[in-house]
């Protein structure tokens, strides 16, 4: 089948899709954005999270055909088009939060949700939003470091209902 | 578009942080972070080429079968495959392995665990792989399967290697044994204790659980060797394990790191690397193969699961009088890297504690269980369990604190190892139990909050299996002791290839090593040295392959103080040249507006520093760039640490390690007594270093190794059933730790210098490993006053259910 869907802001398409391929599958091996991660391919591990018309998803758990026509934002999409990076790109690398990296691409994009939905969580909140995502190096204390200071460094917020003690 | 290749190579400028230099002692950024947070970082399941095609192995779904026939005429026929392989279409040599040369590159005519690699497909889509090699018809008859070692060792017990020729066959005691090997130490026969206690104890079969699978692509080359781009450990023995497998000469099989998805000793062995190149040299195209995590759970080895039966004999202050011990490691159906694994158990099997009498014992099986090998602390984590619960119950027979007890026999500098070995660094053992132990303790009932309930800091967590009830809090410590470097006389050395040259008016250094970068850092340490011993900021790192010398493995907590090693050797002999080509230039009186006389550019104390040539006292004489100017200098040295010896055959004596590193650990947990869960509260490690040569990637290391210790303590393992099959291979049912099962590790570091070791340093990746599991679980013991011999601790052992 032919497969046609937004990736990063731009229109993508793909030929010669089989129906049993998955949506990470197709950005990976036809798409040519292999960022996306492939350690479990059954949902648990989250180092193929992207967001789908911006909710998170296990990107080996959707079948290919699900995502025609829908937005897919991907670890590729985060830096902007100079090549700067995102405030959470540059406090993972500064806090140390990347050691193999291959569940950056997938923890990075959990966080970025997070830190849209509350933008200064509590350690508790870091930890359930991102309990769908493995690592296995860093013992996760690292990881907690990069989200603190991402959002500390952004911008107060003028109104922030959800924050937590 | 031809192949996407690893990272050309990365370079970088020292100054990632303010007012530093990026030199030793810092903590730079890690020159591969920017690609790995923009997905641009080239893993090697990442890599294509136009014309590839897609390898899959088919396994056996049988722990111990006899093969009577492989028809692979259904599987050729599907369309779309290129090729299907089996035993008899191998070239030439059929077997492999780290060690022994034990392992089938493909069966022949018998398996002897599930998972074995039978044959293999190639085809223009994984799919189309997948099910041709459902196609391919293979008669088996099982056979009796030995599981464990009353199984292994009966009268009648199939023997899995008839024909050993390995260094270790002559003197085992039965061919299902790997190797045993015995430490001796004083007269344990006649030796008298006031207190006596014993212990049986398990410990479950762990999986390294990487998340980057195994995967590479092979490409065929012109000169009818073969390319390889591979995630491992160690290029060097790869290449040297697959020319005979290939038929090649060794130069014509040449290896490039592909970016390697963590490892932690599950990388050592080969896994698809014959496999791929096998097929990509039948069929003349490049052929990747990526496993998925069903089949990565088959496709590399274990730690070994163990049963360990300790006796520890002390006076009535607390002083261990002798220490018996038995370790059984089951080393499953072929060899891998038992015998050192076995040797490491024996030797470290007392742990970092001073015991005049000691009588030890260590040894692997072969079964018909999933093949075993290296996993971070390789020997010493099974062992430090057991001695750690030993201690605890020694304590408790003495009505002593434990952490009194430890401190009273911690071994110390200038103390003698069981296999006679002198401790001639540093050896902190009671300092870094008094860090852990004086830290302050975190709050109690951590769950409440402004009056109300946060479950998520309760046992069982959204679950809301408790609001508070039920829930005891324990406390525990444990220390341990780990080598560092490969052991027991094996020729251990690194690589390392170092350029200096300007470019663009500034001197410039390029580091080129066959170091595997699996994720620890050791790329960044490389640039840090090069800095510190060129005065330069900007560092090229090369791609790791096999152009330059072996680094040896990345394992053994060995690559900074090898490749590290390796890397400042080269870089001293790099200066060295630098400063006799300045003085050879001022002898011609080429440079007269350099400042300094001959005594001062012949002081042996001349540094390069910031970009010049410093003096000891800080006086600029030149700048590196002038003096350079348009030479390039490059040397390639090797490093070797200190020569070891092996074990004595009967007695375990002998010089065998290289060096020694030491961590201690203090848990504290919440138990939900009523329904068996644990929340692991805060896990606090104290660990010498030596130096660090980059504390937050030290850090790094102390927290990750910690992370697998508490998933071995309560939550991993591969099951096995009495069959030999495996019950849990997925994510799904084997768990590792996820950010709600970690807590805060508060990290205490020391740096006693090491004056054997580069810079001081001391290995640091495995220790945190070992010492994490025997505190959490005393921790658990406390809050339960249960006897938890085993990990993982689940929630049935607290239960009784």
């Amino acid at each position: 089948m032919r497969l046609t869907l937004t990736v990063n802001g731009r229109e993508r398409s793909a030929d010669h899709v089989w129906e049993g391929e998955s949506l990470l599958y197709v950005l990976r091996e036809r798409l040519g954005l292999p960022g996306s991660k492939n350690a479990c391919e059954q949902g648990e591990c989250g180092s193929c999270t992207v967001r789908l018309d911006g909710d998170l998803v296990c990107s080996c758990l959707v079948a290919a055909g699900q995502a025609e026509g829908r937005e897919v934002r991907t670890v590729e999409g985060l830096a902007d088009a100079d090549g700067r990076l995102a405030p959470l790109q540059a406090a993972f690398v500064e806090a140390g939060a990347v050691q193999c990296g291959f569940c950056t691409p997938g923890l990075l994009l959990a966080a970025e949700e997070l830190l849209a939905r509350v933008p200064r969580p509590a350690d508790a909140d870091i930890r359930e939003a991102l309990a769908g995502n493995l690592c296995r190096c860093t013992g996760y204390e690292s990881v907690l470091d990069a989200v603190r200071l991402a959002a500390a460094r952004a911008p107060a917020p003028a109104a922030d209902p959800e924050r937590r003690p | 578009m031809g192949v996407v290749p690893p990272p050309a190579g990365l370079t970088q400028r020292g100054d990632t942080a303010p007012d530093a230099s990026g030199g030793i002692g810092e903590s730079p950024h890690r020159p591969d972070g920017v690609l790995k947070v923009t997905g641009d970082f080239a893993y090697a399941s990442d890599l294509w080429h136009e014309d590839m095609l897609w390898g899959h192995t088919l396994r056996s779904p049988h722990a111990h079968a006899e093969i009577r026939s492989v028809d692979t005429a259904e599987a050729l026929a599907l369309p779309g495959v290129h090729a299907v392989l089996t035993h008899a279409d191998l070239p030439a040599a059929t077997h492999y392995g780290l060690e022994f040369t034990d392992q089938p590159v493909l069966a022949g005519d018998r398996v002897r665990y599930q998972g074995e690699p039978v044959a293999l497909v190639a085809a223009d889509h994984p799919e189309t792989a997948r099910r041709a090699a459902a196609r391919v018809r293979v008669e088996y008859a099982p056979l009796p399967v030995v599981h464990d070692e009353a199984t292994a060792t009966a009268p009648d017990a199939p023997v899995l290697h008839p024909d050993r020729d390995d260094h270790h066959a002559a003197h085992v005691p039965h061919p299902n044994v790997v190797h045993r090997q015995p430490v001796l130490a004083g007269d344990p026969t006649h030796a008298v204790a006031d207190v006596v206690v014993r212990g049986d104890y398990t410990v479950g079969m762990q999986d390294q659980a990487f998340l980057g699978p195994e995967s590479g692509l092979a490409v065929p080359a012109e000169d009818g060797g073969v390319d390889l781009h591979v995630a491992t450990q160690w290029l060097h023995v790869d290449q040297r394990q697959l020319a005979p497998v290939l038929g090649l000469e060794p130069e014509r099989v040449r290896l490039t790191l592909g970016g390697v998805g963590g490892a932690f000793g599950a990388r050592e062995d080969l896994s698809m690397q014959a496999h791929a190149c096998l097929l990509a040299l039948r069929t003349g195209r490049p052929v990747k193969m990526v496993y998925n995590r069903h089949e990565s759970f088959f496709g590399h080895v274990h730690r070994h699961p163990a049963t360990l039966s300790y006796e520890h004999g002390a006076t009535l202050d607390g002083r261990l009088v002798y220490v018996k011990g038995r370790i059984v490691l089951d080393g499953g159906a072929y060899a891998s890297s038992s015998p050192a694994v076995v040797g490491n158990a024996a030797s470290l099997g007392v742990g970092p504690y001073r015991v005049p009498h000691v009588a030890m014992e260590a040894l692997a099986l072969y079964t018909n269980n999933p093949p075993c090998g290296a996993m971070r602390g390789f020997g010493a984590v099974q062992a430090c369990f057991a001695y750690e619960a030993q201690m605890d119950r020694l304590a408790v027979a003495l009505n002593m604190d434990p952490v009194e007890l430890r401190r009273r026999n911690a071994l110390t500098q200038g103390d003698t190892m069981p296999t006679g070995q002198p401790v001639d660094a540093p050896a902190p053992v009671a300092e870094l139990l008094r860090l852990v132990r004086d830290r302050p303790l975190p709050p109690p009932r951590p769950w409440e909050v402004d009056g109300g309930v946060d479950p998520r800091a309760l046992p069982g967590g959204l679950a809301r299996s408790s609001l508070g009830e039920g829930i005891v809090r324990g406390v525990g410590y444990g220390v341990g002791i780990k080598n560092v470097g490969f052991s027991e006389g094996f020729d251990d050395y690194s690589t390392a290839r170092v350029r200096l040259a300007v470019v663009g008016g500034e001197p410039s250094a390029t580091v080129h090593t066959a170091m595997a970068e699996v994720g620890q850092g050791g790329i960044t340490v490389h640039a840090q040295i090069a800095r510190t011993e060129l005065g330069v900021s900007r560092v090229g790192i090369l791609p790791a392959d096999t152009s330059v010398g072996s680094a040896g493995s990345t394992s053994a907590s060995r690559q900074t103080y090898m490749t590290g090693g390796a890397v400042r050797h080269a870089c001293l002999a790099v200066r060295a040249e630098v400063l006799r080509l300045a003085r050879d230039r001022l002898r011609r009186g080429e440079r007269v507006d350099w400042r300094g006389d001959e005594a001062a550019w012949n002081d042996p104390g001349l540094r390069l520093v910031g970009g010049e040539v410093v003096t000891p006292r800080g006086e600029v004489l030149a700048a590196l760039a002038d003096v350079l100017g348009d030479e390039a200098i490059e040397r390639e040295l090797e490093f070797r640490h200190r020569p070891t010896r092996p074990f004595d055959r009967a007695t375990g004596q002998g010089p065998g390690h290289v060096q020694y590193s030491f961590c201690a650990h203090r848990a504290v947990v919440d138990v939900d007594v009523e329904l068996g869960l644990v929340r692991v509260v805060e896990l606090a490690a104290a660990q010498d270093v030596g130096r660090a040569l980059n504390p937050r990637a030290v850090r790094g290391q102390i927290h990750g190794g910690s992370a697998q210790g508490l998933g071995l303590a309560v939550l991993e393992e591969v099951l096995v059933g009495p069959d030999g099959t495996v019950r849990n291979p997925s994510f799904t049912d084997y768990l590792i730790p996820t950010i709600l099962d970690t807590p805060p590790m508060p990290v205490d570091i020391l740096e006693l210098a090491d004056e054997h070791a580069p810079y001081g340093l001391r290995g640091v990746g495995e220790a945190p490993t070992l010492s994490a599991t025997p505190a959490i679980v005393a921790a658990i013991r406390q809050a339960t006053r249960l006897p938890l011999t085993r990990v993982p601790v689940r929630p049935e052992h607290l239960t009784g259910t």
